[in-house]
């Protein structure tokens, strides 16, 4: 059997998520892999879950995607059945449920992000193997090593959102740069209480680093 | 903390880890020399590609089982529904399967709810049954249609995960096909333009990849219609019978005939009465 065939989509990409003062800041990369091939070079690995409640997806293509699909079922249902806007920490809960439940057989790794009325911005992380936590701010993906110490001396609390967008667009961009398994465009998601602003930054408008 | 990978990553570049092993198995035994096995290519190039009123989906018509070509004009362009076409690359059988039980269902549906099917709904039903069977089931699937919501064009793989994009190649000469594409494809074609990209696209899948071949079809899918073009380009090499291949008796001289005749001899006779039912 030809090798190839048997490597599914891996969407091994950089992920992140900022909470700043009313909303967080998401982004992700946009390259999906087949093996050296670039299946998709614009995907949209920023998924919606809730109306302010959004997901960043790593890790296997079909599994993230599943994932995400049921998870949205479930928490729609249990938003209508409150009749209020459900929390971030639910939703975060719903993907651990999930990750945990079946970690051997899957394989993703998710930022889970939003905004809700009783506590604002937050961003919690579920890596695999079903750990949930949340963070301040949360990188993920095969590119994500390349970037904690960037991230880790650049990240200041109470930053702006335009503070915090170009920090998220700074960090993707380098990881991009090191990481062979990310690529293509920059998708940003701002979630706030006003509701969810999207911006893609194109290859050629992507910020740009010393050449060496 | 204890972490299980299902699939282990690719390691890019070339493996020699098995050459050595390899070299020791030929050169083994002295009594036959153990081959080492050939790779099996499943041998499609297929394309889409969204334009100005619809989609254009494209497919090659070769079907191999290892180096011969078991069907010169096979058919990989499926019927789903009136509006929705769905190319199929990976294992044929699968693939027919796949898209021939899709079909049943959008047809029940629709006659259920009165509703005419969307291309979305398609997708879900093939994302579901793909997932559910962890990559057993070997399709590669680009669906594409027309419905009340506009023109889309999907890609669905063997694991279940879906690409909305507006163009699309998939097979083993994909790599091919997608260079064509990348270079002339632009937003809102019109048909002659898209029928051009998709039918050079498949071309070069052809050209360049040995499984795949011979004709070239479309589908041209719109609000209006489908047009469906079997085929849209035939291949140069159409090899025609010189001569025919059938010999008139008496071709071959009789120089001489002996008759034996079969002694029988009759063994054991059974009698077995039918029975006819019927008022006598």
């Amino acid at each position: 059997m030809d090798p190839v065939e048997f490597l599914s989509k891996l969407e091994k990409t950089t992920i992140m998520a900022v909470e700043f003062d009313g909303g967080v800041v998401m982004g992700a990369d946009s390259r999906t892999t087949t093996g050296a091939y670039i299946a998709n070079r614009v995907t949209d690995k920023l998924t919606p879950i809730h109306e302010r409640i959004f997901c960043c997806r790593s890790g296997s293509a079909a599994d993230t995607q599943a994932i995400a699909d049921a998870v949205t079922y479930q928490l729609g249902f249990h938003s209508i059945e409150l009749d209020e806007a459900p929390l971030v920490q639910t939703a975060a809960s719903l993907f651990r449920d999930m990750c945990y439940r079946y970690r051997e057989e899957l394989m993703a790794g998710i930022i889970v992000a939003g905004w809700d009325p009783r506590r604002g911005g937050q961003v919690y992380t579920v890596p695999v193997g079903g750990m949930m936590t949340r963070q301040p701010v949360s990188v993920g993906g095969s590119g994500s090593s390349y970037i904690y110490g960037y991230v880790d001396s650049n990240y200041r609390p109470a930053m702006s959102k335009e503070e915090c967008l170009k920090f998220t667009a700074e960090a993707l961009t380098l990881a991009m740069e090191r990481d062979g398994s990310s690529g293509g465009v920059v998708r940003l998601a701002v979630i706030s209480e006003q509701g969810v602003e999207r911006q893609v930054i194109l290859g050629n408008q992507l910020p740009k680093f010393s050449t060496v | 903390m204890a972490l299980s990978y299902v699939l282990e990553p690719a390691v890019s570049g070339f493996n020699f880890e098995n050459s050595t092993r390899n070299i020791v198995l030929e050169n083994g035994s002295e009594e036959g020399k153990i081959k080492a096995p050939k790779p099996m290519k499943t041998g499609t190039t297929i394309a889409g590609v969204v334009y100005k009123d619809g989609v254009v989906l494209g497919a090659d018509t070769r079907a191999t089982s290892d180096e011969v070509v078991a069907d010169k004009m096979c058919a990989k362009i499926h019927y789903i529904a009136p509006n929705i076409y769905c190319c199929g690359a990976g294992t044929a059988a699968d693939t027919e399967k796949t898209t021939d039980m899709l079909s049943s269902n959008l047809t029940i549906f629709s006659m259920n709810s009165g509703r005419n099917p969307r291309v979305v709904m398609a997708v879900n039903i093939l994302q579901d049954m793909l997932f559910r069977y962890r990559g057993m089931i070997g399709a590669h699937l680009i669906l594409g249609g027309v419905d009340c919501t506009g023109s889309h064009l999907y890609t669905v793989g063997p694991y279940g995960s879906i690409d909305k994009v507006p163009y699309l190649a998939m097979g083993s000469g994909k790599l091919p096909a997608m260079g064509i594409l990348e270079d002339r494809f632009k937003g809102n074609m019109d048909l002659e333009e898209a029928k051009a990209l998709v039918s050079d696209a498949i071309h070069a899948g052809i050209m360049s990849d040995l499984g795949s071949g011979n004709n070239i079809d479309l589908c041209v899918i719109t609000k209006e219609g489908v047009d469906y073009i079997r085929p849209h380009r035939e291949s140069i090499y159409n090899y025609k019978r010189q001569a025919k291949y059938k010999y008139k008796p008496g071709t071959t001289p009789v120089l001489t005939k002996t008759v034996n005749q079969l002694e029988l001899e009759l063994v054991h006779e059974t009698v077995q009465m039918m029975e006819t039912a019927g008022s006598s």
